[in-house]
């Protein structure tokens, strides 16, 4: 087996004063999908966005196929156009209809000719369930259909790795389904992904692996049945408990 | 007990829609009669007021006579074609000047600083100066060193424009533009951290990142203040009478006015700004109300 899509050793990074993470060690395989949980502030999109190089990390790499990606002489829009990023508060460009979202991407970062860019964007958006919306402009979609435009337009340039950042935490109940479906699309796909989330349920169906962050450091890891039926960290289990009481486990 | 009054069959509920609509029909006409009365006494007090004070007279006279009305308004009406040409040359050069201001201050580009430290100064400056003053300073002084002669006898800024509709464009442009390089980068950057990473993670580049997806939203946002800025704008352009631009309203309304002893030219000229000052204010007003309706 080859080494890593992803890979993070001994990644710091601190905000100020506040150190956000610490000593991340993490592997994503290809076709793997691992599920970083933990609680608001745990640092969980902190550690995507410094994947997608939003952020400069202090200490510590990040491997994107074996290649170091975090060394400030590496183009940060050459490794970002290797990945997809999904955002919680999905982040669809408000003055583009929905096609014109997903081929921003394609034809200006990527210089894919547009009549080709348009047959991939389309049938990504009917894979997704959007077609017949193409021409809509995103504040005429539900939640749920913005971050299925989001992960469609994330998806379009076939990344190597997917970043969803709490995909459905912005989402109301009734929503989150949905855009649940789109992911496990993805997985079926093959996707290889890391994705942040406090929807157990997701974490436990979508995930090869879950991993724990407690501020700032990844207290646990393993399958998702070791990590959210049988944890050995105190910290994982109050967690755990306190989301069974909220009624999001 | 509450269960209990839900599903007794009771007393039939009497069609209680018809009356409230009556009553709303009702109160609003009240409102109506209320302020047209209102309005009648107020606004009609005021006329007879103003009809029958012994002032009167005077004030139509001298500004209001219909017949140095009839002499001068077509005359001041085919000047202010001229006005009309000067706002909508400047207002390109304005949208021009004022996003390129706006985008050198925004931008992080380390060759670009020097052009960014010119930016704010640019704007600091010529918003700080009076308008009149810059088309003064400008619309005269650039006709004096334009004759200024050397040490040798040549005239080495011969070439500059001495024109003074052109020099008095170039000064409101450059005051303009400096408020308007404000308005657009206030637009840019309200436009959400979130757009630009959003923009960044699909595979932009900064520079794409901006034209594609922040400056057109920006742009978007600003549209009302900048309208208001037009208005602004189209008013001010009859401050290039000052240096010496002739067959323009307010100066060709001076003339007609100095020449009948009587007021009513400028006030035709007057008009003629609030018939396109007015139209463009309603415009902005319907602007807004539709994207707050949005």
């Amino acid at each position: 087996m080859s080494g890593p899509v992803l890979e993070f050793r001994g990644v710091t990074k601190s905000f100020g004063d506040l150190e956000v993470l610490h000593g991340i060690d993490l592997a994503v395989h290809e076709h793997e999908a691992v599920a970083v949980i933990g609680a608001s502030g745990s640092g969980k999109s902190t550690l995507l966005r410094c994947v997608d190089l939003l952020e400069d990390i202090d200490d510590g790499d990040i491997f994107l196929d074996g290649e170091v990606i975090t060394d400030p002489s590496v183009d940060s829009v050459g490794v970002r156009r290797r990945l997809g990023l999904v955002f919680q508060a999905y982040n669809l460009f408000p003055h583009l209809n929905v096609i014109d979202n997903v081929l921003l991407g394609i034809v200006q970062g990527r210089s894919v000719p547009g009549d080709q860019a348009r047959v991939i964007a389309h049938e990504l958006l009917e894979r997704f369930g959007m077609a017949g919306r193409e021409d809509d402009l995103p504040d005429r979609l539900s939640g749920g259909q913005q971050q299925r435009v989001a992960i469609a337009r994330a998806f379009a340039t076939r990344p190597r790795a997917m970043l969803l950042d709490e995909v459905t935490s912005a989402l109301d109940p009734e929503l989150v389904g949905e855009v649940l479906e789109a992911v496990r699309d993805l997985k079926d796909e093959g996707a290889t992904m890391l994705l942040a989330t406090h929807e157990m349920g997701f974490a436990r169906e979508v995930a090869d692996t879950v991993g724990f962050l407690h501020e700032g450091r990844l207290i646990e890891i393993g399958p998702p049945e070791q990590v959210l039926e049988a944890p050995v960290e105190d910290e994982t289990k109050r967690f755990l408990r306190r989301l069974l009481v909220a009624g999001r486990a | 007990m509450s269960d209990a009054a839900g599903t007794a069959p009771g007393p039939a509920v009497p069609d209680r829609r018809a009356e409230r609509a009556a009553a709303r029909r009702a109160r609003t006409l009240r409102h109506q009669g209320i302020a047209i009365a209102s309005t009648v006494v107020v606004l009609g007090g005021l006329a007879v007021l103003l009809l029958t004070s012994p002032g009167w007279p005077v004030f139509r006279d001298a500004f209001f006579d219909p017949e140095v009305f009839r002499d001068s308004f077509p005359r001041i009406l085919e000047a202010f074609w001229l006005d009309i040409r000067v706002f909508m040359v400047v207002e390109v050069v304005v949208l021009i000047l004022g996003l390129t201001v706006a985008l050198l201050r925004t931008v992080d580009v380390p060759a670009l600083f020097p052009l960014k430290i010119l930016a704010v100064g640019y704007t600091d400056v010529f918003r700080g100066i009076p308008t009149i003053l810059l088309v003064y300073l400008i619309g005269f002084g650039v006709p004096a060193i334009a004759v200024g002669e050397s040490a040798s006898g040549a005239q080495p800024l011969a070439w500059l424009p001495t024109e003074p509709v052109v020099l008095g464009g170039l000064a409101l442009a450059l005051s303009y533009g400096a408020y308007v390089s404000e308005v657009y980068r206030a637009g840019i950057n309200s436009i959400h951290r979130g757009q630009r990473d959003a923009a960044l993670a699909v595979g932009l580049t900064e520079r794409q990142a901006l034209r594609h997806v922040i400056v057109p939203q920006a742009v978007r946002r600003v549209g009302p203040p900048l309208l208001n800025d037009f208005i602004a704008l189209q008013k001010d352009v009859a401050l290039i009478a000052i240096i010496g631009v002739t067959g323009e309203a307010f100066r060709q309304a001076q003339i007609d006015s100095l020449a009948s002893f009587n007021y009513t030219p400028l006030v035709a000229a007057a008009l003629l700004y609030l018939l396109i000052t007015i139209p463009m204010a309603r415009l902005l007003d319907r602007w807004e109300r539709r994207r707050q309706t949005r």
